[in-house]
């Protein structure tokens, strides 16, 4: 609908304000749809090799596998999305995760009255280290990557130091967090959901979501702006670290215990890949967090498919590889280079004439009118 | 050893403040004081430290991750990161012994190969970071899977073959070659040319324009510098430079299925612990090599105190968090 703004709405500057305000809205919506059109053609692609060889790519036991993948590493890039949307970067995550599920089961200690101990102690930790990770950043000025590598180690460090092995143990009544299914789904899955859903509003409805944009968008701006730059990233990295410890607790109930070698598993940066696979720019300001699930979503479906088809799984990685950086590349042209925006946006213009009318139904310039208002 | 531009003479009590401002600075000058400090604990808790077959041999220690840091400092100055680093270590490393396998004929065919190899693993990083316009976070964390999985799906899992002894000459003898007495290791003369020369391409323009591109890269493409061109060239001397430090790690330790792991990590944090601005622009390549000293002297002295080595670490991790908070604090005001 905007795209005929540029002939119709030909004079004045409402039409200019109109049209940047109908561009930066089209901009993102097209984003998030090619994560979802990429995670389509990934699902046909994959679906048709399984296929060939005899299997089924969607039987209920594959999609079940799938999302089980997804909710783990969901919990943790959801909170990633949020941290990098401020241009900022958590790479303790990983490490975050590990020791969660060590202080969720240990404080548990198998007592089922002590499931919510458990719960509250980890998250509580988990929100402690966020709280350090965003001070460090915002008052300390530390840099991101600094700050939170350190942390990483810091935690490292800790645990290789205090726990040798799997250590506690969580109740039955907890783990049914990690097996329960309602048909193919499970549940941790639906709480991974309501999680990202949480973010979505967060992001789209409240005044934290917006400041976080403008402080990933241009940090000088958004304090010039009135914006409390500090306060919001440390909100940021304390629901980011949430995040962590919440997928820490899923591990406490899928393993029975918690285990310190979760951090080897390569969280931290498999949930940036994932992140910036969703379409949300690395260097902050833009992205969504339904695009992170697609991100998610495409590295499950790679995953599973990869298991199905029974490929080497140092071959996986060489894929995986491959796969993030070209997915990052084809959308890295349109993103970061306002030319290039530019140019889509006249192509798009110059389309035949035939089509204009149709888009500009009468009208049409007074929602956006509107809008720019 | 010109760490900072612009140091003006003065009167002798002017010089005075001057030196501790610079030591305070949180600058290139902080890091070498850290660096003789640590040096000082650890001669003081183990005297025979100062000695210099000790010393030689701290110097054949730290030399790959010297070399490593100056290639990393390249990337750094110039605004990117260079994730790859480690995994390509392990590559060349792995590279060489499977191909070489103990001819000593196949030698330097086999380097000329890994130092193609490494131009063409920078070359991907360079042109996927600057024409590709992917970050090149997430361009050299793509190469670090694909060379991971690349090397282990070529070898079956497990490194096999062997390195042949003149490749091993590089990372493990000196001269005079008389065991256990003092002896000028070859690696350490390695890290001082690669050093020097770095010193010399920073002072040229290509130097110049390289922190012009990190500091501001649209002002650097407006006063007419290449910056994809010269982002890419940072890119390819990183990856010759962890080709160069593969040779030396190669010979210093020998093939294992482990090697270069997390090495990138300890590459950046040496480079930042010099004062060197991640995102680029600040910095100087002296101090990155005096940060990498400085880190491999502190292992040293978590060594000398006998610390559980998992908790090293962590020791790790405060370091560089209160070094950057130390130079941030006087950086902005």
């Amino acid at each position: 609908m905007t795209i005929s703004t540029g002939s119709t709405g030909s004079t004045g500057s409402t039409a200019a304000t109109s049209r940047t305000a109908g561009a930066r809205r089209r901009y993102h919506l097209g984003s998030t749809e090619i994560v979802y059109l990429a995670l389509i053609g990934i699902l046909l692609v994959a679906g048709v090799l399984v296929a060939v060889q005899g299997g089924n790519l969607f039987a209920q036991q594959n999609i079940s596998y799938m999302l089980t993948q997804t909710s783990l590493l969901g919990f943790v890039a959801v909170g990633q999305t949020l941290v990098v949307l401020c241009r900022s970067l958590d790479l303790s995550v990983g490490y975050v995760v590990a020791l969660c599920s060590l202080i969720g089961a240990t404080t548990m200690a198998g007592d089922p009255s002590r499931v919510w101990l458990g719960v509250v102690a980890a998250l509580a930790v988990a929100a402690g280290v966020g709280l350090v990770n965003g001070l460090l950043i915002s008052a300390l000025r530390v840099n991101a990557f600094i700050a939170t590598l350190g942390m990483g180690l810091i935690i490292k460090g800790f645990l290789d130091t205090r726990f040798k092995g799997p250590e506690g143990e969580v109740p039955f009544a907890f783990q049914t967090f990690g097996y329960t299914r309602i048909g193919p789904v499970p549940v941790s899955t639906i709480v991974m959901l309501l999680v990202a859903a949480a973010a979505f509003v967060l992001l789209t409805r409240t005044r934290a979501g917006y400041h976080m944009f403008a402080v990933g968008g241009n940090l000088d701006v958004a304090r010039l702006s009135g914006v409390r730059t500090g306060r919001t990233l440390v909100l940021a990295h304390v629901l980011c670290s949430l995040c962590a410890g919440v997928a820490g607790l899923l591990i406490a109930a899928r393993f029975g215990t918690g285990n310190a070698l979760v951090y080897s598993y390569g969280l931290d940066l498999d949930s940036i890949a994932a992140v910036v696979l969703g379409g949300t720019l690395l260097f902050g300001g833009r992205g969504s967090v339904v695009g992170t699930i697609g991100g998610v979503v495409i590295l499950a479906v790679l995953d599973t498919a990869f298991n199905v088809l029974d490929v080497n799984p140092f071959f996986k990685d060489v894929l995986r590889g491959a796969i993030i950086i070209a997915a990052v590349a084809l959308y890295a042209r349109r993103q970061i280079d306002p030319a290039s925006r530019r140019v889509r946006f006249g192509a798009r213009g110059s389309v035949p004439p035939g089509s204009v009318p149709r888009d500009s139904v009468p009208g049409d310039s007074v929602p956006r009118g509107g809008d720019a208002a | 050893m010109t760490l900072t531009a612009d140091t003006s003479r003065g009167t002798a009590r002017g010089t005075a403040r001057q030196w501790r401002e610079r030591l305070l600075s949180g600058g290139s000058w902080t890091v070498l004081a850290l660096l003789v400090v640590v040096f000082t604990v650890i001669i003081v808790i183990n005297p025979s430290f100062a000695e210099p077959v000790s010393l030689m041999a701290f110097a054949k220690q730290a030399a790959p991750l010297v070399v490593l840091a100056v290639g990393q400092y390249f990337v750094i100055v110039s605004g990117e990161f260079d994730l790859s680093v480690g995994s390509l270590v392990g590559a060349q490393v792995v590279i060489a012994a499977r191909l070489i396998d103990g001819e000593e004929a196949l030698t330097w065919p086999v380097l000329a190969l890994m130092v193609v190899f490494g131009l063409v693993v920078g070359l991907v990083n360079g042109l996927v970071t600057t024409l590709l316009r992917v970050p090149s976070f997430i361009a050299t964390l793509g190469m670090m899977l694909v060379l991971y999985g690349a090397i282990r799906l070529w070898t079956g899992g497990a490194p096999t073959g062997a390195l042949s002894e003149s490749f091993r000459v590089l990372g493990r003898k000196g001269f005079p070659d008389v065991p256990g007495e003092f002896q000028v290791p070859y690696a350490l003369l390695v890290a001082l040319v690669v050093v020097g020369i770095a010193v010399l391409l920073m002072r040229r323009p290509f130097g110049r324009s390289l922190v012009a591109a990190g500091d501001n890269a649209v002002a650097a493409t407006y006063s007419g510098a290449s910056v994809w061109w010269l982002r890419t060239r940072a890119f390819l001397l990183s990856s010759f430079l962890a080709t160069v430090a593969a040779v030396l790690i190669g010979g210093y330790a020998g093939v294992t299925a482990q090697v270069g792991q997390g090495l990138e990590f300890m590459a950046i944090t040496a480079v930042v612990l010099g004062g060197v601005a991640l995102g680029g622009g600040r910095g100087t390549v002296v101090a990155a090599m005096v940060g990498a000293l400085a880190l491999e002297a502190l292992f040293t002295l978590f060594n000398q105190l006998a610390l559980p080595s998992t908790i090293r670490p962590a020791v790790q991790g405060v370091i560089i968090i209160v070094a950057v908070a130390y130079a941030a604090r006087r950086q902005r005001t």
